[in-house]
């Protein structure tokens, strides 16, 4: 079963390929995965969707909280949470369909981006399976290229992130002795 | 404040004495340079050895002997990737490191430059933590993290990855003493309520049982380990890293459980009523087929890391925490209620130990002995009556390994020193070392197999170049032997690449490396030989002729459970 995985990480060097490492080792595919900074620029917000038996879940997310840069995880797969995605689509079209496309991305609640003799951009926004029709209705009008984001959340209700306070290390502070024998 | 002009190289040096750091193991080259020309008038001692990877497993050796975290060095591409195989090893064990490795300069980063890996993606999953330091400025602030990281919470490897411009670099050192690593969140404390419901939960047992591991050891908790067990007067049980967190003769200690473990030890963890279950990780080689895995039993599982909680036996009472506290508070609660639980089920618990006392003499662990041949259990028994459980062994990994661990007792921890999660030969010649520079006073073991020694035959310079007094026993029986035991037991005897034909002649070897040597095959003679090689000041080279076709048993078959123990040597069924 897919499974909603939304982190709070460390904006650092190697904090994706930490969390990406927890599933690749455990032979998991990753379905799809956004990361982008927070209000904090030193924060990014991760939305992972994968496909993780679910006896290893509980063991997953444990695992992924213990890396050193990752300020907190939530499962999202069934709590209370927006999911969307985004679609950006390009058609290739006729003179005879333009319209005809133009009014079934309408349906779907995309638009056009970007217009050129040929083709549009579209641009489609929603829960997953509602992208996955817009998508296969689109392509009985032509030849299409598609991208999309992978689904982003946001819980419905903020839970608070839990920080460990810093360390203070006494025997590290300054020491005349230690900087003695070192000069 | 202050405003002392350093080299990177310099501040490397300076944080390693702020952190207390006496000696450390490396190997220099290209990009390490400036370290080792800021090392030449430092009072830091380096000890150069012959391997990276072995430099590492020192390094292990130094931590696991006194708890300290130990420090090794590399040099950048095969310095570093030679490190990869320790580094795991201590992630496995949770062993406190922390790993410098030298880097190509920044500029050159990505341009598969000379002696260039990139060591930073390498050892992610080889590591607690890895750093890749960027500038000066924030060198000293991770070097501390690191050590911070690699001592605390669950122990373990932590890398610092260093370019050489940095280690080049000139700034004024502005000394760190606040650590703050946000996502490093450590519950240490233990859930009150839980500790409470577990002290209930002890004194409702008839059948109780301790199950005490390597998180003992690396908390420092075996004193209380010891009083606990007293006070509940439950039998005890010590995994192969946990083993002296019980004093090997105490009347509760009934030895290791496990895949190799006694017959007193599996057949109580099956027919238990609790596990308490205090720093360990319900591993494989303990649990043997897990479902059918102490089926009659509730589970209180006690680790500082949450993530071993669940993960392979679901526990009834899970308490995150380090144990050493959660212990101290157990033992209170358990105290508060005896008054009113104590009673209860006194006679169920006499009969409980009059079951375990009855499984321990059905078959206890005694060392196979012969007056022809040398039995490798002979060999380990004679170690462990020059012990008398108080010298360190390092061990290497194999049938040599699970010997010692039935027959060498121990009084206290951090003197049973071996790769028990990763299980990697050649560690126990470089541990040895690594335990022989922190304990320069103790007398130190190296048991190894033929195979596992070959693998470290370099570091018999680094114990020449230094003296070190360490015994290094060779429990040779011509083959690898734990490899050919399963291919005789479940590969129908056919013996596959497992002959170790070669090996060097004992007296010339060690006498190449200017110490004394020799092999004995009588067993008349051993224990003579053994006591002068003690008696040696310097290191021993002694290589032991055992019984080549011996086996190591109580053995549970791959997949079987432990209470379907093979105890002895009969037609066993393949599995």
């Amino acid at each position: 079963m897919l499974q909603l995985i939304s982190l709070l990480v460390e904006n650092k060097p190697g904090a994706l390929m930490r969390v990406t490492g927890v599933l690749s080792a455990r032979g998991y595919n990753i379905e799809s995965l956004t990361v982008a900074r927070t209000l904090d620029p030193e924060l990014s917000r991760m939305s992972i969707v994968v496909d993780i038996e679910s006896s290893q879940r509980a063991q997953v997310i444990k695992q992924i909280n213990k890396l050193v840069n990752v300020l907190q995880v939530t499962d999202l797969t069934e709590g209370s949470a927006v999911r969307r995605e985004l679609v950006l689509l390009w058609i290739g079209t006729t003179q005879e369909n333009r319209m005809a496309v133009l009014k079934e991305a309408e349906i779907f609640g995309a638009k056009a981006v970007d217009s050129a003799a040929d083709g549009y951009a579209l641009e489609a926004t929603g829960d997953p399976e509602k992208l996955d029709a817009f998508i296969r209705t689109m392509q009985r009008y032509g030849e299409i290229e598609v991208t999309r984001s992978g689904l982003v959340s946001v819980p419905l209700e903020a839970k608070k992130v839990k920080l460990a306070p810093p360390v203070h290390k006494e025997h590290l502070e300054m020491d005349q002795e230690v900087l003695k024998t070192t000069e | 404040m202050s405003t002392k002009l350093m080299t990177g190289a310099q501040v490397v040096l300076e944080c390693l004495l702020r952190e207390k750091v006496e000696c450390f193991f490396g190997y220099p080259g290209g990009v390490t340079l400036p370290l080792y020309d800021a090392l030449y008038d430092h009072p830091i001692r380096h000890i150069l050895v012959r391997h990276e990877q072995n430099a590492c497993f020192a390094a292990q050796g130094y931590a696991r002997a006194t708890g300290k975290v130990g420090v090794c060095c590399a040099t950048s591409g095969p310095g570093a990737t030679n490190l990869v195989t320790a580094l795991v090893d201590a992630l496995m064990d949770s062993i406190p490191v922390v790993a410098i490795t030298g880097q190509v300069s920044t500029k050159l980063i990505g341009s598969d430059a000379f002696q260039e890996a990139d060591t930073f993606g390498i050892t992610r999953s080889c590591t607690k933590h890895n750093f890749m330091v960027k500038k000066l400025a924030e060198l000293p602030q991770i070097i501390h993290e690191a050590f911070h990281l690699a001592a605390s919470g669950r122990p373990g490897p932590v890398l610092v990855d260093i370019p050489k411009d940095v280690f080049q670099a000139q700034g004024h050192y502005t000394p760190v003493s606040t650590i703050h690593l946000p996502g490093y969140r450590l519950n240490t404390e233990g859930h009150a309520g839980q500790i409470r419901r577990a002290a209930e939960m002890i004194w409702e047992s008839e059948r109780p049982i301790v199950y005490a591991g390597g998180g003992i050891v690396a908390a420092e908790a075996a004193n209380d380990l010891r009083q606990f067990v007293e006070l509940i007067d439950a039998p005890s049980v010590c995994t192969l890293m946990g083993l002296g967190s019980m004093p090997s003769t105490h009347p509760n200690f009934i030895s290791m459980p496990g895949m190799h473990g006694s017959y007193a030890a599996n057949m109580a963890m099956t027919e238990t009523d609790l596990i308490i279950a205090l720093g360990v990780r319900f591993d494989d080689r303990v649990t043997g087929r897990l479902a059918a895995f102490a089926p009659h039993a509730r589970v209180i599982h006690v680790d500082i890391d949450p993530a071993e909680i669940g993960k392979n036996r679901a526990a009834d009472i899970p308490i995150v925490g380090d144990v050493k506290k959660v212990l101290e508070r157990l033992q209170e609660a358990v105290v508060d209620l005896a008054p009113t639980m104590k009673a209860k089920n006194a006679t169920a618990r006499t009969a409980w130990w009059a079951q375990v006392k009855a499984w321990k003499e059905e078959h206890p662990l005694e060392p196979e002995m012969s007056t022809d041949e040398i039995k490798p259990q002979h060999l380990v028994a004679e170690i462990d009556r020059l012990s008398g459980g108080e010298a360190i062994v390092a061990s290497d990994v194999g049938q040599h390994q699970m010997w010692g661990a039935q027959f060498i007792r121990f009084n206290h921890p951090r003197l049973w020193l071996n790769s028990g999660g990763l299980g990697s030969m050649g560690f126990g010649l470089p541990a040895a070392i690594g335990a022989q520079f922190a304990r320069p006073d103790k007398l130190v073991f190296a048991l190894v197999g033929d195979g596992g020694f070959q693998m470290s035959i370099p570091e018999l310079a680094t114990i020449a170049n230094h003296a070190l007094p360490v015994k290094i026993i060779v429990m040779n029986n011509g083959y690898l032997g734990m490899v050919r035991q399963w291919q005789e037991l479940f590969y129908n005897n056919r013996l596959s690449s497992v002959q170790l034909d070669g090996f060097p002649d004992p007296e010339k070897l060690a006498g190449a490396y200017g110490f004394r040597g020799r092999t004995v095959e009588s067993p008349r003679e051993l224990r003579s030989v053994l006591e002068a090689a003690v008696k040696e000041p310097g290191p021993y080279l002694l290589n032991v002729r055992v019984t080549p076709f011996e086996n190591v048993y109580p053995m549970v078959p791959a997949g079987g459970a432990i209470n379907e123990m093979v105890l002895g040597p009969v037609q066993p069924v393949a599995v």
